[in-house]
């Protein structure tokens, strides 16, 4: 069954077109969450929503003329349509006859979590605070979240295209606090995926576990170093430094406004031959994944760096058109609330050949950084910052004390360049990615990474 | 069915499926985006939003759910979704609805302005901010060049009879310039904000954008040192508004601010007077009542350097003992109330900027902040962000500087003010916060 009967969204197609455009498309969504959590021991916050919407938008040139509605009814589809239309002045448009949707290969769902009780799901938070507490008597506070979505998109537009996808998230998320001595420190942890509630049946509480041995780990923290270090990042969201520090930059809107420090560069040796890296919308299961993106083109892996050579940029349909290529699948937004704008997906470096062991061994002085507390990057010039929420010094080839306040500075083009080893362990960890308002779930990831020098701004004197 | 009906609506609803009480929240509204670009309009839009969000209490359990439909059996299925999640959660004793439940007199939330602007010189006026900042000379791009606006109406009813709405609307626009190029390459911000666009003043928005990116061209990276530090409002504003959410009850209470255990304790210069005021006319959040019915009002919260009171709504200020500051706030209706700040004000002082720099003599003014909320332990307040701006030597802005680090914890920092600016500014991103600049005595800088 559809959201949007086809023959309607023919109609609203040429009403939006009545006044002029190249382009018109509307998106159509159905999403329903729910989340709950667990502070204090005690379940709280249960949380349920429905939402119905849509987004219509119309292209004329460079210009995206675009409005959205809660709710999906006849009436609310035409008069946005109409609203639309109004900011142009030009010739009416015929849209192309709407092909049979295209009901995208979705990813495998074992357990839709929307059937799963709601006591259970509290039942496994309860596990999982006392998993946390159990790890030692420092143990102060844990606070794990779980959420679900279910969110069914259609895509219909001018050129006849209609298709639909239908996507299941599962995420649970713990933050653990230790004290000791007056000393107070976080840790945390998230596991998530397009995936059903089979995700969190084998070992959950591992979740709250590790967060909770972050936080012991710090304890014992010493103040971080400063100045210019070897640096060795960890594998699964230690990749945030790519998506950060190279990934927007790889984003075409960025790109076209030459915001983008990598515009311009295609072809480029802009790293060692053993850096490869990609965004994958298809991988299975992983937390940034869908069948289509919000434009309705399948995903695909795009390889972005081959061999230290840039190879592509990350398009969707509208900048594609703009540099004559296809969409690379990467059109997303947060809701119907949105325009589609180039946003990764699960982006990662491919595994090389070394062990973490090795590319430790190689660095007398130097700083682990196995964990971001999250990051900020200038896409026009590359320079970011990172704070380290993990990280231990390295000394004489061996991973040592932890620190604490570490942060890392530098700059995307010269840290790329800087890669001198990558190892074999990849793994995706999952984010939200935050860019113009919106906010969309995106997979972060590598195998370990060594950078032969990057500015660590530290605590100590 | 008016806004305030479908509100009631829904708490008979839940009370008719078994809750003990019930509170709702709906809203309505329309909002408008314009975002041009080298002269032509990139983008424009036009939304119309609605919703209502249900909070449910049974046993002393507590439940939230919402929905985007207002018809009268979907609002009925909403309430009694509400009313199911409640079932699972702990019972809290602390839970429910406030005692007393009113609306302040706040003048001038909604400006009739706004609606008499027709969209055409609305895209005038981002034009106007584009070309303001693409004329001055050694600006290479404008990046960003938006004006948006939003009207709305929000209504909240609840089972002890309360029942009241208001309507506000509000209009922002702001620019983002590029001066320099490669990987000189430098960004500035401009920003301005009102009830209606009549008072955006493009020259003034797309002119501090192209300042900004200016003032960092040439920029290296400074040596690594201990210097006094002036934070200029944006970056004051960014540091209070941080500091104002670890002032929520709620932080405190669950252990997660570095505040806790210090109310009236001296964790400020003397010269430093921070209050939560959603009573100002101009303030972005200022409301009549506040996001469970309580009347807002202005509360103090560092005076002479002291710590008077943490911010609390009805759930908080039970667990502690107090009455709430009305500090209960909603994002949206999919969200339930939790405690927030309104618009934090910092008290301005009586120096220039020069007089800033001159007092400081030899060190940095801070014009930019990175990585913040990533950069700062909320527990124990030390932080380490990545900053640029410019060095000040002998009592002047000198060269520009980049890539470097501010670190030093939240209370040092609080303690170490030294002066504060005259002129004050509303910054409307990281909540909203009323800041001039100010003097930090001495923070470690960590270059090269």
């Amino acid at each position: 069954m559809s959201l949007v009967e086809p023959a309607l969204a023919e109609r609203v197609l040429e009403r939006a077109l009545a006044r002029g455009g190249s382009f018109a498309e509307l998106y159509a969504e159905a999403r329903q969450g729910f989340s709950l959590s667990i502070d204090d021991s005690r379940v709280e916050r249960p949380q349920g929503g429905r939402e119905r919407g849509a987004c219509l938008r119309v292209i004329s040139g460079e210009s995206s003329y675009y409005g959205h509605v809660d709710g999906l009814a006849e009436e609310d589809l035409l008069r946005v349509a109409d609203s639309v239309a109004q900011g142009l002045r030009e010739e009416a448009r015929v849209p192309a006859a709407l092909a049979a949707i295209e009901r995208a290969p979705g990813h495998a769902i074992e357990t839709p979590p929307d059937g799963v009780p709601a006591a259970r799901k509290a039942d496994l938070l309860r596990a999982c605070d006392e998993r946390a507490r159990q790890a030692a008597s420092e143990v102060t506070q844990a606070h794990i979240g779980y959420g679900e979505s279910h969110r069914q998109v259609e895509v219909f537009n001018s050129d006849g295209r209609a298709a639909a996808d239908d996507r299941t998230r599962v995420r649970l998320s713990a933050q653990v606090v230790a004290r000791r001595d007056g000393r107070v420190e976080t840790g945390t942890d998230t596991l998530g995926g397009h995936a059903g509630w089979e995700l969190l049946e084998e070992d959950p509480e591992a979740v709250p576990e590790r967060a909770a041995r972050r936080a012991l780990t710090l304890l014992d923290a010493v103040d971080a170093p400063t100045g210019r270090l070897p640096v060795v990042v960890g594998n699964g969201f230690g990749g945030v430094l790519l998506h950060e520090a190279v990934g927007h930059g790889l984003e075409a809107d960025a790109v076209q406004k030459r915001a983008s420090v990598y515009a311009g560069r295609l072809g480029e040796e802009l790293a060692e031959p053993l850096v490869t890296a990609y965004d994958d919308g298809r991988r299975a299961n992983d937390w940034g994944s869908d069948g289509i993106d919000d434009e309705g083109t399948p995903t695909q892996r795009t390889t972005i760096i081959e061999n230290g050579r840039l190879v592509s940029y990350l398009y969707d349909v509208l900048r594609a058109r703009k540099d004559g290529v296809h969409s690379t699948g990467n059109g997303r937004r947060e809701s119907f609330r949105h325009l589609p704008v180039p946003r990764m997906t699960n982006t990662f470096f491919a595994p090389g050949e070394a062990t973490p062991e090795e590319l430790i061994e190689g660095v007398d002085r130097g700083l682990y950084a196995v964990s971001f507390g999250g990051g900020q990057v200038e896409p026009a010039t590359g320079d970011f910052v990172f704070g380290v929420s993990e990280g231990y010094l390295i000394e004489g080839g061996k991973v040592t004390a932890p620190v604490r306040g570490a942060t890392l500075v530098g700059n995307g083009v010269e840290a790329l360049r800087a890669i001198d080893g990558i190892a074999s362990d990849l793994e995706i960890a999952t984010g939200y990615c935050g860019k113009a308002g919106q906010s969309v779930p995106a997979g972060v990831g590598q195998p370990h990474v060594r950078i032969r020098e990057l500015t660590v701004g530290g605590t100590a004197s | 069915m008016t806004l305030e009906d479908t509100a009631r609506r829904a708490v008979e609803a839940a009370l008719a499926t078994g809750a003990s009480e019930a509170e709702a929240w709906a809203e309505q509204g329309t909002s408008r985006r314009i975002r041009v670009y080298e002269g032509e309009v990139e983008s424009l839009s036009d939304a119309g939003g609605r919703g209502v969000g249900v909070r449910a209490f049974a046993d002393g359990r507590s439940g939230y759910a919402y929905g985007t439909d207002l018809s009268e059996p979907a609002v009925t299925e909403t309430a009694e979704a509400a009313v199911e999640a409640a079932e699972v959660a702990d019972s809290d004793e602390f839970a429910g609805l406030p005692e007393q439940c009113g609306t302040t007199s706040v003048e001038g939330l909604a400006s009739g302005d706004l609606s008499a602007w027709s969209t055409e010189r609305k895209v005038e006026l981002a034009l106007a901010v584009e070309r303001a900042a693409r004329e001055r000379p050694g600006v290479t791009q404008v990046e960003n060049a938006v004006y948006s606006d939003a009207e709305g109406s929000i209504a909240l009813a609840n089972s002890k009879g309360f029942s009241a709405g208001y309507e506000a609307t509000q209009a922002w626009a702001y620019a983002s310039a590029f001066a320099g190029e490669g990987s000189e390459l430098m960004t500035g911000l401009g920003v301005g904000l009102g009830r209606d666009p009549g008072v955006l003043d493009p020259e003034a928005i797309g002119g501090e954008a192209a300042e900004r990116a200016l003032a960092l061209v040439g920029a290296r990276q400074p040596p690594s040192r201990r210097c006094p530090v002036v934070l200029d409002a944006f970056v004051a504003a960014s540091f209070i508004g941080f500091i104002g959410s670890m002032l929520s009850a709620d932080a405190v209470q669950r252990g997660r601010s570095l505040f806790a255990d210090r109310e009236g304790d001296e964790i400020a210069a003397a010269v430093l007077a921070l209050s939560d005021d959603a009573t100002d006319p101009a303030g972005p959040s200022s409301s009549p009542f506040d996001g469970e019915g309580s009347p807002t009002r202005r509360t103090p919260l560092i005076e002479d350097g002291r710590l008077l009171t943490f911010l609390f709504d009805v759930r908080t200020a039970r667990k502690a003992g107090r009455s709430t500051t009305a500090n209960a706030s909603r994002g949206s209706y999919r969200t339930p109330p939790s405690v927030g700040t309104s618009n934090l004000t910092v008290q301005p002082g009586s120096a220039s900027l020069e007089g800033l720099f001159r007092e400081a003599g030899d060190g940095l003014y801070v014009t930019e902040v990175a990585g913040l909320h990533s950069g700062v332990n909320p527990v124990s307040g030390t932080f380490s962000v990545g900053a640029s701006g410019r060095l000040i030597e002998n009592g002047e802005a000198a060269s520009p500087v980049r890539e470097l680090t501010i670190a030093s914890d939240l209370v040092s920092m609080l303690l170490a003010v030294r002066a504060l600016g005259a002129e004050a500014r509303w910054v409307p991103f990281g909540g909203s916060v009323k800041a001039p600049p100010i003097l930090i005595a001495e923070m470690s800088v960590s270059g090269s």
